[in-house]
C-alpha cells in the first residue's frame, strides 16, 4: 500500500485515532509520518542509558530515582523492584508500567530499541486516546484557530480572522 | 478431516511447515507464574467464552487435566503445544481446531499463546488466521499493551509484537556436508534462530530444524515475515542444489535406497533409528529417487513420535512394543507405495 499522504513511498506507519468515538485509520510512510509528527508518537523515553546491568534484571548502581523506586509496589500484582529482580520476571503488565524507568536499560540491551512498531491492540488504544486532559484538548483546539486565523490574515480575509480571533478569545475565558 | 500437516504445501520438500504464534496477556489479571488455580480457571473461562460465546467456532476446548499423560505428550510431540505445558496441567486449558491448524494453550507461561501451523512455506496465510482470531480475542477481553513496548509479555524478550514466526525445515543434505554451522551463524547476524525441532539439545533429529524470528521490538509484523520468508527460500534453493550433488555420489545414493530397504523390512525400529533412516528416505523422494507422496513421510513421522504411538494405542508401551508397532506402521505405508 502506497502512502495516503505522498502517494509515493510505501506506507509502513498505520495510524489509528479514536476521536470523540470516531475512529479514523491512515496509513502513512515513515517520512511523512514523521513530518506530520507521528513519529513521536512512541518515542519520548531518550535511548542511550549508560547503566550496564549484568543480569537480565541485574541489580543497577542506585540512582537518585532509586530510593523513591525501592519503595514502591505495583499496584496490581505487589511485587516492588527488588521482588522482579529476584524472580527475574515481572509479575504482572502493571508492573512494566510502574517500574518502566528501571527496566528501560534491560529491555534496550535485549532488543536494541524500545519502540513498538508493530500491531496495536484497540482496546488499550482507545484508552490511550481517551485520557487526554481537558487542558490538552483546549490548546490542540486553540493551536488549529491560531493557525486557521494566520492563513486568513495571510489570504488579507481580515473579516473571517476576526472572526476566529473572538473564538480564541472565548476559548481563553 | 485431514489434519493440516497431511497437506503438502509450497516448497514442501524443504520447508515442512510454517507457524505462527502471538503471546497475549490480560491486564487484569497477574501472570499465569502469580496466579493461583481459582485465577487460572477464570481466564481459562474468559477466554474460552470470547471465542467460542457466538456459537459454532470451530474449535473445541480440553481442560488439560482431564488429559492423560500420554495424551498431553502427545500434544506436544505434534507441536500443539509446549512441552512445559504437559508438565504441570492444572488450571490449564487448550482450544484447538478439528484439523489441529489452530491452537491456544491459555494459562502457559503468558495467558494466551495463540499458535496457527500450516504446511509448507505459508507464512502470510498463517499470519492472516492468527490475525483475525487475536482480533476476535482483542474485541472482547482487555489485552495488556503499552504503546513503548507493545504487548506486555511475561518474558521482557517476547516485549512488541510478541509474534514468533517459524519454519520447519529438512535440512539433510547441508547436514550431511556440514554446511549447517555456518548457516546457523549467518541466519543468527540476520536477526533468526535455527535449531533441531525433535527433542532437546542442539542435535537435530531426523535433520528436521525450526528457524524463527528473534526480533520482537521495533520490527513490524511485517517486515519479520518478510525476513523470515526471503532466508527460508535461499536456505531451501542451498539445500536443493546440495541434496542433487550429494545423490550424485554412488555411496550416498546408495545409503537412501539402504535406508528405504531397511524401512521396509524392519520389525523392530526404535524412534531414533527411525528419525534417522526416514530422514534419508524423505531426502530421496524430495528429488524424485522414489515416487511416493511427501505428504505421507511427514504424517509418519508426526504419527511414529513415541509419546503419539502411546496415545494411540490408549496405555504407556515398553519401548520394545513401541518400536514393533513403528516398524509395523512403517511397513504399512511405505510397502505399498514405495
Ligand atoms: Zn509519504
Ligand atoms: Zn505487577
Amino acid at each position: 500500500m502506497l502512502c495516503q499522504n505522498c502517494g509515493r513511498n510505501e506506507a509502513t506507519t498505520h495510524i489509528k485515532r479514536v476521536i470523540n468515538g470516531a475512529t479514523s485509520e491512515s496509513h502513512l510512510c515513515a517520512e511523512c509520518a514523521g513530518n506530520l509528527g507521528y513519529g513521536d508518537m512512541f518515542s519520548g523515553f531518550g535511548l542511550g542509558f549508560g547503566e550496564l546491568l549484568g543480569s537480565f534484571f541485574g541489580e543497577s548502581p542506585a540512582s537518585p530515582s532509586a530510593i523513591s523506586v525501592e519503595t514502591a509496589r505495583c499496584k496490581r500484582c505487589g511485587n516492588s523492584w527488588h521482588d522482579i529482580v529476584r524472580e527475574g520476571k515481572p509479575g504482572c503488565a502493571e508492573c512494566y508500567r510502574t517500574f518502566f524507568d528501571r527496566l528501560q536499560p534491560s529491555l534496550q540491551r535485549i532488543h536494541g530499541k524500545i519502540k513498538h512498531n508493530g500491531k496495536i491492540s484497540s482496546g488499550s488504544f482507545v484508552e490511550a486516546q481517551a485520557v487526554k486532559t481537558p487542558e490538552q484538548e483546549k490548546n490542540e483546539k486553540r493551536a488549529a484557530l491560531e493557525a486557521e486565523m494566520k492563513k486568513a490574515v495571510e489570504e488579507q480575509n481580515f473579516e473571517q480572522a476576526a472572526v476566529l480571533r473572538d473564538k480564541i478569545k472565548e476559548l481563553d475565558k | 478431516m485431514n489434519k493440516w500437516y497431511i497437506e503438502k504445501g509450497t516448497e514442501g520438500d524443504v520447508v515442512l511447515s510454517t507457524r505462527i504464534r502471538f503471546a497475549r496477556n490480560l491486564d487484569d489479571y497477574p501472570f499465569p507464574s502469580k496466579l493461583d488455580k481459582k485465577g487460572k480457571s477464570e481466564i481459562c473461562a474468559l477466554v474460552r467464552d470470547a471465542l467460542t460465546g457466538d456459537g459454532d467456532s470451530g474449535f473445541g476446548y480440553i481442560d488439560m487435566n482431564t488429559l492423560t499423560p500420554s495424551q498431553a505428550v502427545s500434544l506436544a510431540e505434534r507441536h500443539l503445544i509446549s512441552p512445559e505445558f504437559t508438565t504441570e496441567r492444572e488450571g490449564r486449558a487448550l482450544l484447538l481446531t478439528e484439523d489441529e491448524s489452530v491452537s491456544i494453550m491459555v494459562c502457559e507461561e503468558d495467558h494466551i499463546r495463540l499458535q496457527v501451523m500450516k504446511s509448507g512455506l505459508s507464512l502470510n496465510e498463517a499470519f492472516d488466521i492468527a490475525d483475525k482470531i487475536d482480533n476476535v480475542l482483542d474485541s472482547k477481553l482487555c489485552y495488556a499493551f503499552d504503546e513503548r513496548i507493545g504487548y506486555l509479555t511475561q518474558c521482557p524478550t517476547n516485549l512488541g509484537t510478541a509474534m514468533r514466526a517459524s519454519v520447519m525445515l529438512h535440512l539433510p543434505a547441508l547436514t550431511a556436508t556440514g554446511k549447517i554451522s555456518g548457516i546457523a551463524s549467518t541466519v543468527s547476524k540476520l536477526g533468526l534462530t535455527i535449531r533441531g525441532a525433535y527433542g532437546e539439545g542442539s542435535s537435530a533429529r531426523g535433520c528436521i530444524y525450526q528457524m524463527s524470528n528473534r526480533i520482537t521490538l521495533g520490527i513490524t509484523e511485517q517486515a519479520a515475515l518478510d525476513n523470515l520468508s526471503a532466508i527460508t527460500l535461499q536456505i531451501a534453493a542451498q539445500e536443493r542444489a546440495a541434496q542433487s550433488l550429494l545423490l550424485r555420489n554412488p555411496a550416498e545414493e546408495d545409503k537412501v535406497f539402504r535406508a528405504a530397504g531397511i524401512l521396509k523390512n524392519a520389525r523392530l525400529l526404535s524412534g531414533d533409528e527411525f528419525m534417522e533412516l526416514i530422514s534419508l528416505v524423505r531426502m530421496g523422494t524430495a528429488r524424485g529417487v522414489f515416487d511416493f507422496p511427501l505428504e505421507k513421510i511427514n504424517e509418519l513421522i508426526v504419527n511414529m513420535q513415541p509419546a503419539t504411538i502411546n496415545a494411540a494405542h490408549g496405555k504407556n508401551l515398553e519401548p520394545s512394543e513401541r518400536d514393533a508397532i513403528r516398524a509395523k506402521g512403517v511397513r504399512e505405508v511405505l510397502e505399498i507405495r514405495c
